[in-house]
Parts: structure tokens; sequence; C-alpha cells
């Protein structure tokens, strides 16, 4: 297998659905002649032409509803958010357009598009640039809600994404694109719905999306050395939930420990516990703790940036108390 | 400051028209304010609930410039669209039937007054965020652009659209990538409750075209067959040239914003005053002036009252609305 960048995963998926469908086409800012502000778009407009890689100014607003208002009407848009942080000024289009307009109309006008972007804290940006919002999005019904965490899944999921005929937010991990992995040649989609066990393991269940999963990884590394078997759930979608292979999870190790790099009130995380305490109350040996960044707006100096957002120690502080070692 | 001129000069003549193309306007529009007063009674009997918004007064406006597009042409209106939709081809009975909240609505219930929805006849909406649906109409107009399939997006907005956002960046996208739509503002002076002076620095809207190179027209609404030969001059412009118009179109509704509003903010003298150009006597004199004869103009209104009548029966006697859960996304359970 290829080993390839999760950048250029993106990359390939949105290349091959344009090639595929000459409906799909990207819209956003500098994605086009400037080969997009992350270089997740690079060489599409050579190839497509500024019919299909179309370059807008900066108006979020206006661009994502051009997005859902050509889907409205068959087309299928890919539109880049520059950093998801900009779909703030977006999301009256996300939330009361693209995701009620098949519920508004009674089934006659669904939405195939796919708003994508650089999501999560990135270094030293400051508090405008530096949010998780998928709780937000992951709020609403009429929204798939995708995070992606290696170039395998942010392959898949995109092409699923963009032959979905409902509107998908796609955030994908502003410190992840250089992070490289193995890409089968041949085609694969990988269905909404379905997490995956990014590391087997007995002694305790870690649930990660995004980046968390590689905090969780070098956490289980840590936990190993102590003699701590970390299974590590990544769910890749947040809606739709794989509640079931999180539940079966736990039932397997008795203890969950759910890490994201949201804040704590009203985070995803949340909901998990609760489909978790639900479902398997009786497997559960210690309550479920959450690991958050702290309740704050991101600081820019990079240690106090540190400090905010979950860190290796402080998953592995969570995963000894879930196992009252401490 | 010196501004550029508002408007065209208006002809105080009547504009040149016949029997054949007024009578049928004249009889939507009658439809039009019959199907909104049948509706505006079911609300006070607690029938129809939820928001309510009527266009009673400027049925000239989405008749007359409805009547200039062709079937394929796209409409994105507001939550003001009763007019809108009828106009466009949706009969009364399966939007009488949506207002009651009925299974036979045209969306089963779901959208209710605000949202109307109909892909067979084009309309696309029925949307409910004031400025909102303008970016979503130059997608439409994007899509037709994209595919060269000729067709022409009018997007209608009230002047209380005009201070927010969506309209900003939809104007300026579609200015910027010569798309193939027709802005019009349905500028019936009251923002809500606030007038022009106390919600816009310059009251004429159309001015804001000129900031974006694209053509402007502005002129009064309650002549229907004006209203259609100027806006078949913007829409000619989108089929042809490709290229955006800014319209402004200067109307009155004649009643409260929504059922719930007294409309105190207005004196009676102005009401009444609008009431006397009610773009509907206007019509029905003109037909007689060129030669309906008025048995024939009152046949047409009884089949009126009865296509009305018969609306109202449909959306009494249906079943109500009984499904949800299918609708949130497409290929759902």
């Amino acid at each position: 297998m290829a080993v390839i960048s999760y950048r250029e995963a993106l990359n390939q998926a949105m290349r091959e659905e344009m090639e595929r469908d000459a409906n799909v086409f990207v819209m956003g800012e500098e994605v086009g002649h400037y080969n997009g502000a992350y270089k997740v778009t690079q060489g599409l407009l050579q190839r497509f032409s500024e019919r299909r890689v179309v370059d807008t100014p900066i108006a979020e607003m206006g661009f994502a509803g051009v997005g859902v208002g050509a889907a409205m009407v068959g087309l299928r848009p890919i539109i880049e958010f520059m950093t998801w942080n900009f779909s703030l000024v977006a999301i009256d289009q996300i939330v009361n357009s693209a995701a009620k307009m098949f519920q508004m109309s009674g089934g006659q006008f669904n939405i195939p598009i796919v708003f994508r972007g650089p999501s999560g804290p990135a270094v030293q940006v400051g508090s405008q640039h530096s949010q998780a919002l998928e709780s937000w999005y992951a709020h609403v019904p009429g929204l798939s809600v995708v995070l992606p965490s290696t170039a395998y899944d942010a392959k898949g999921l995109l092409k699923t994404a963009i032959r979905d005929d409902n509107p998908v937010v796609f955030m994908e991990g502003e410190t992840l694109y250089g992070m490289t992995g193995e890409v089968p040649e041949a085609e694969y989609l990988i269905p909404f719905g379905v997490g995956d066990i990014k590391r087997p393991g007995k002694d305790v269940t870690l649930v990660a999306w995004s980046r968390m999963v590689h905090v969780c990884l070098d956490a289980a590394k840590e936990l190993a050395k102590q003699g701590i078997d970390a299974e590590i759930v990544d769910p890749r979608t947040l809606r739709p939930l794989d509640t079931a292979i999180i539940c079966d999870s736990v039932k397997k190790t008795g203890r969950c420990v759910i890490v994201e790099v949201g804040w704590p009130q009203a985070g995803f995380g949340g909901e998990i516990a609760y489909q978790v305490q639900r479902q398997c109350l009786d497997a559960l040996d210690a309550p479920v703790e959450r690991v958050c960044s702290d309740d704050v707006p991101m600081p820019y100096a990079k240690n106090l940036e540190d400090e905010v957002q979950p860190q290796v120690k402080d998953v592995v502080a969570a995963v000894r108390r879930a196992l009252y070692l401490d | 400051m010196t501004l550029p001129d508002s408007a065209r000069v208006e002809p105080e003549q009547a504009v040149p028209t016949t029997v054949d193309e007024l009578a049928p306007l004249y009889r939507q529009m009658l439809a039009i304010r019959r199907m909104e007063e049948a509706a505006a009674k079911a609300y006070s009997q607690g029938k129809i609930g939820g928001f309510l918004h009527l266009i009673i007064g400027q049925e000239a406006v989405c008749v007359g410039s409805i009547a200039a597009l062709k079937p394929d042409d796209y409409v994105v209106a507001t939550y003001r669209e009763h007019g809108h939709a009828y106009a466009k081809g949706i009969a009364a009975r399966p939007i009488m039937a949506e207002l009651y909240g009925k299974k036979t609505g045209l969306v089963k219930g779901l959208g209710g007054s605000m949202h109307l929805f109909d892909k067979p006849t084009n309309f696309l909406g029925g949307h409910g965020i004031v400025g909102g649906h303008v970016p979503l109409a130059a997608g439409a107009a994007f899509a037709s652009k994209y595919r060269n399939d000729g067709r022409v997006t009018v997007c209608y907005f009230g002047d209380g659209a005009a201070t927010i956002g969506g309209f900003a960046e939809g104007l300026s996208l579609s200015a910027l990538w010569k798309l193939p739509i027709v802005l019009i503002c349905e500028n019936n002076q009251y923002s809500m409750g606030t007038p022009l002076y106390r919600s816009l620095a310059v009251e004429d809207v159309s001015l804001r075209a000129l900031a974006h190179g694209m053509a402007r027209d502005r002129f009064d609404g309650d002549d229907v067959i004006r209203v259609k030969r100027r806006i078949a001059e913007a829409v000619e412009r989108a089929r042809v040239t490709g290229e955006p118009t800014l319209v402004e179109i200067v109307t009155y509704r004649f009643r409260g914003h929504s059922m719930s509003d007294p409309g105190l903010y207005r004196t009676k003298e102005e009401v009444e005053e609008w009431r006397r150009r009610d773009p509907l006597n206007r019509s029905r004199s003109r037909l007689l002036e060129i030669g309906m004869a008025e048995a024939a103009i009152e046949a047409l209104e009884a089949d009126v009252k009865a296509e009305i009548e018969d609306s109202v029966k449909f959306a009494e006697d249906s079943a109500p609305a009984d499904a949800y859960a299918p609708y949130v996304m497409k290929g759902a359970q």
C-alpha cells in the first residue's frame, strides 16, 4: 500500500469523485489559483478548470448559501471553509438551509453538499482560530458530522461524503494534514456510523476522534509501561454515532474515558457518556471519565495553550482514576 | 452628497395590454387575494396556526413578475410567499392544506405557511430567515450557468432584507460571477413595524446595484402589466447576456406584518391612500376599459370564488399530517 499524507488522501478523494461525477465541484476561498490555504485542493484547478474549482471572495455565508442553492437543483458542491472557525458566519446556511431543506420541502429537495475544512486548535493561532465545533454541528438533525483521524479514514470517508445525498459536515484535523498513513491503491469507501478500533486492549476503553486519537495512542504507550492495556475506539462520525462499537468495548473493559479537544460543557463526550451508562450500566466498574480542554477561550502563549488542551498526562491520569489507581 | 437619480420616469398613461393578457393575471391576483382572505378567516378560527404573513395589496408584484418567466425558471421567495407559489402554478388546494397542516399539504404539513416548496413548478421555497435565501437563489443561478441550461432565477425579498448580510453577499456574488438572476426587492415600505426612514440611510434599495456594476430598475408595483414588462427586460438580460439585475418594486401591504400585527405604526390615512391604488381594482377597471364585458369579469370572479371555497373544503376534509421521521434525510427511515 502507498504511504501518503492525510492531505494527499483528501486531495485524491476529491479528484477521484470529480472525475467520476461532473456535478461535483469545489468552491471556497483560495481553493483554485492559490491551491488551497492548506494545499488540500492542490492541482485541482489545473485538472478541472475554473468552472469546477471556484475561487470565492471572503463571503462564507454567501458561498455556503450558493452551494446549498446549487445542491437544491442537483449539483454536488464541496464547500471549503478555510477553517471551520469561519463557518460561524455561515452557520445559518448550514443549520437553517442545508440541514432543514429536505424536511421543509416535505422530502422534495435533498441537499447533496459537503462542507469541509480544517478544524480543532492548531498551534498558537489564538482563540478565534482555535476551536473544536463538532459538538455544535452534531446537535443538528439533518447533518452528518465526520472527523477522520488517519489518511485512510480521510479518503474513504470523504468519498462517502461526496456521494451522500444529504449535507455533510466534514471536519479535518488542522494538525493532521502532514501525518502519513497507508492508503490502498484500489477504491474504497467507509460508511458513516461505523467506528473503528484504533488500538485493541482489555483494561479500559478510550473514546476519541480526530487528533485526540493520536494523543490517546501516545497515552496508551505510556499506560502499557504501567501494565494497563487501553483500547482506543474512534467513532469517526459523531452523527450518525456508532454507539454499538463503544458499548461493546466498554462491556469488555468495564471502564470508559472519553477524550475530546472541545470544551467540557455540552461537549459531545457528554452524549457518549449518556449512551454508555444507558446501554451498559451493568458493565461499568467505575464512573465514565471525560478529558476535555479547559473551559476557556484558547490562549496564545505556547505553555498556556498546552496547559489548556488534553495532553498524554491528562489521559493517563483519567485512566488511572477510572481504574481506582490514584 | 448627490446620489444618482433613483428611478426611470414613470409613464402617466397605462401600459398597453389586451384582455387576453390581462384577464389571466387579474384572475391570479384575485385568487391570491381570496385565498389569503380565506386563510386569515381560518386563522382567526384557530384552524391555521403559527405565523401567517399575508401579501394582500402586493399581488401585482409576484403575479406580474412570474408572468415574465418560463416554467423552467426558478423562483426563490420569502416567508410571505403564498402568492408567488400560486403564480408559479401551484394549485390552491395543496397550498391551503399546507396552511392547515394536513397530510395533503404541499409539503405534507411539515413546512406550513412559510415553507412552501414545489419541485415540479421549480418553486424553491419558502424561506424564513430574512436575506438567507438570497445566496440560495444565487446558487440556483450558479447551477444554470454551470450547466448552461438557459434558465433564469428570480429571487424575492423585502426592504427589510436590504440591511442584512445574506442580501449583501448574494448581491455581490451574483454580480461578480455574472449569474442569470433577477433580484426583486418587494419594497412594502415597512421592515415589520419599522418604516424605511428608520432602517435605511438611503431608501432607494436599487442603488446598491451601482456599487456592483449591476443593472437596476425601480418602479411602482400597482400595475401588473407594468411589472410584467419591466421584469421581462431583466429576465431577458439574464437569459441572453447572463447578467443579473437588481429591481426594486414599490408596493404596500394592506394588512399587518403577520396576523398578530394590528399595524398600529401606520396611520389610517396612509393605509386608505394605498387602498385606493389597489392593484386588483386597477386591473379590473382596465379590463372594462379595454373591452372585457362586466358579465365576463363576474363569471371569472365566480370561478375564483368556487376555486378557493373548494380549496378550503379540501383542506378541512383532509387527514392530519402523519409522518415526519422519513423527511429528516433522504434515504432515512
